[in-house]
């Protein structure tokens, strides 16, 4: 019953673009109070939280005023934290992360870490839908559904990925990217301690997709968890796999905290804007080095370089 | 009267112009020669763009498949490195505004450096690719050059989009950047760079000696 409400309440902020996004936490809040008088549960509970939350969060975010933004398009205030977290970040990924990756991988056989690292992306393609919904990506949320059905069906539980043999990919989306798709600001660069590099909105996304997973509703105690225990272990063959290429910028690079920050927020920008084209640098026209910053695609403070 | 100065006055342009354009010619085809020997045989085109991609990705994809040692691939994906990129441009981007105080000497020694450093690096980051390949897709003009879209199909992993910018204003057409999933070379590599001059407080000739050591 809450769930379906859940759903309701989701689509009505999704049909709604063109209020605030504050005034969309509201109409949450109140849906979710409505909620609340006839059938009060855990989930709704959890709803409401998230929802508090991201207002909270919401606005706190920072927006860059003239000249705080770097080459790069690094909007980066939180500097000196985010450089303490970046160094316990890679204490931890020397201590506990890196050696455990690189033991799972070769002790662990390759098919073995593969089907762990499908069932875990199986597992969590409901909150990718529900994130499709969010942003009005219909066609997404079918891809994805049916690859959930197909996977849960033909590759046993989600274990194999008969739906990637077929050409049938997830289509990423996660409530960072909803809020993008809202209109909220990227914020400022933070690093997280654990979680690693992040915005301001993608770390309020990151904190809500912790219950915009409809499995977690729906699954009865342990078995909820084995999401997030293969997500885990799906993580660690990542580090493993992809072992070298995360030393060079943790370890070899002259300085890993700028070189993580480039990389993650040229990523983020690219999965969440798509075409790059006319904001592309030509190095043939900047032969003095590149003084001039207009010269510069990601000089503009607001100008998301993947947007539209 | 008004005739006979008329005819004379035209014979005698003609005259003038014959002997211009007589003088002129020789001079016109020894310019046009060497305009045609100094600059590229032909302008670069979309379709030659998707040519040299698909000669890289056709490189790469033999490495991939092929029952080689990993250090032997790093070796062959350096080999193709050098070949098909402008490394000199690239390297020049990278240095920023340094390049602009740098000697002759110095900026030699640094393309020399980086080249080796880049290719090593990038070959390592191929070495994922063992076990999958890479499909070109589409190429298209942007601004003064051309990008071509390839889709990289790796084991257990969704397809992700590595990008190719070409341009042959280095004489040859070449690619001066390269975006996997949206990271691009130049600027991740420029911020390397740069910070690799600070720690040195901008000494130049410590920089690349620095990059050298770098294994």
């Amino acid at each position: 019953m809450c769930h379906t409400d859940y759903g309701a309440i989701v689509l009505e902020c999704h049909f709604a673009p063109n209020e605030t996004i504050i005034r969309k936490q509201f109409g949450m809040e109140k849906k979710l109070y409505q909620a609340r008088s006839s059938d009060m549960t855990g989930s709704v509970r959890r709803g409401i939280m998230a929802a508090l939350f991201m207002g909270l969060a919401l606005s706190g975010c920072s927006t860059p005023g003239p000249g705080d933004v770097q080459p790069g398009g690094i909007y980066d205030p939180h500097e000196a934290v985010n450089r303490r977290n970046h160094e316990l970040n890679r204490a931890l990924d020397r201590a506990l992360v890196r050696p455990a990756g690189k033991e799972y991988t070769k002790v662990v056989p390759e098919p073995v870490t593969m089907t762990v690292s499908n069932f875990a992306s199986n597992l969590s393609l409901p909150g990718t839908v529900v994130n499709n919904l969010l942003q009005g990506d219909l066609k997404g949320a079918w891809v994805n559904s049916f690859r959930f059905s197909f996977n849960t069906v033909f590759g046993i539980g989600g274990l194999g990925d008969p739906a990637g043999d077929v050409g049938i990919y997830e289509q990423k989306a996660d409530f960072g990217g909803t809020l993008a798709k809202w209109g909220v600001p990227e914020g400022a660069y933070v690093e997280l301690p654990l979680l690693g590099p992040s915005t301001e909105r993608d770390a309020v996304g990151k904190f809500v997709d912790l219950f915009t997973d409809p499995l977690s509703y729906v699954l009865p105690s342990p078995e909820k968890y084995y999401g997030t225990g293969t997500k885990v272990l799906s993580g660690l063959g990542s580090r493993g796999r992809y072992a070298e290429t995360i030393d060079s910028i943790l370890y070899d690079s002259a300085d890993s905290y700028a070189q993580s920050r480039a990389i993650y927020l040229q990523n983020r920008r690219f999965e969440l804007g798509g075409d790059a084209g006319s904001d592309y640098v030509d190095p043939y026209d900047d032969q003095s080095g590149g003084s001039d910053p207009y010269a510069d695609p990601y000089a503009d403070p607001y100008a998301d370089p993947y947007a539209e | 009267m008004q005739t006979l100065t008329q005819t004379h006055m035209q014979t005698l342009t003609r005259n003038k112009r014959g002997l211009v354009g007589r003088l002129m010619a020789p001079i016109m085809a020894l310019v046009m020669g060497v305009m045609i020997a100094t600059s590229p045989a032909q302008a670069l085109t979309d379709e030659g763009a998707k040519r040299l991609v698909d000669g890289i990705v056709g490189d790469i994809n033999k490495v991939i498949a092929a029952p080689t040692s990993e250090g032997q691939k790093i070796n062959d994906f350096q080999r193709i490195f050098n070949r098909y990129a402008d490394v000199p441009t690239i390297a020049r981007y990278t240095l920023g505004v340094d390049a602009r105080r740098a000697t002759p000497a110095q900026m030699k020694a640094f393309t020399d450096a980086f080249q080796i450093y880049v290719s090593r690096k990038y070959g390592k980051r191929f070495r994922e690719f063992i076990g999958g390949k890479i499909e070109v897709q589409a190429a298209r003009k942007v601004k003064n050059f051309h990008e071509v879209k390839t889709i990289a199909h790796l084991r257990g992993e969704s397809p992700f989009e590595v990008t190719f910018l070409v341009s042959d204003r280095s004489g040859q057409p070449k690619f001066f950047n390269m975006f996997i999933e949206g990271v691009n070379m130049l600027l991740t590599e420029r911020t390397e760079i740069g910070a690799m001059l600070d720690k040195r407080r901008g000494n130049i000739d410590q920089m690349i000696d620095d990059l050298r050591r770098l294994k």
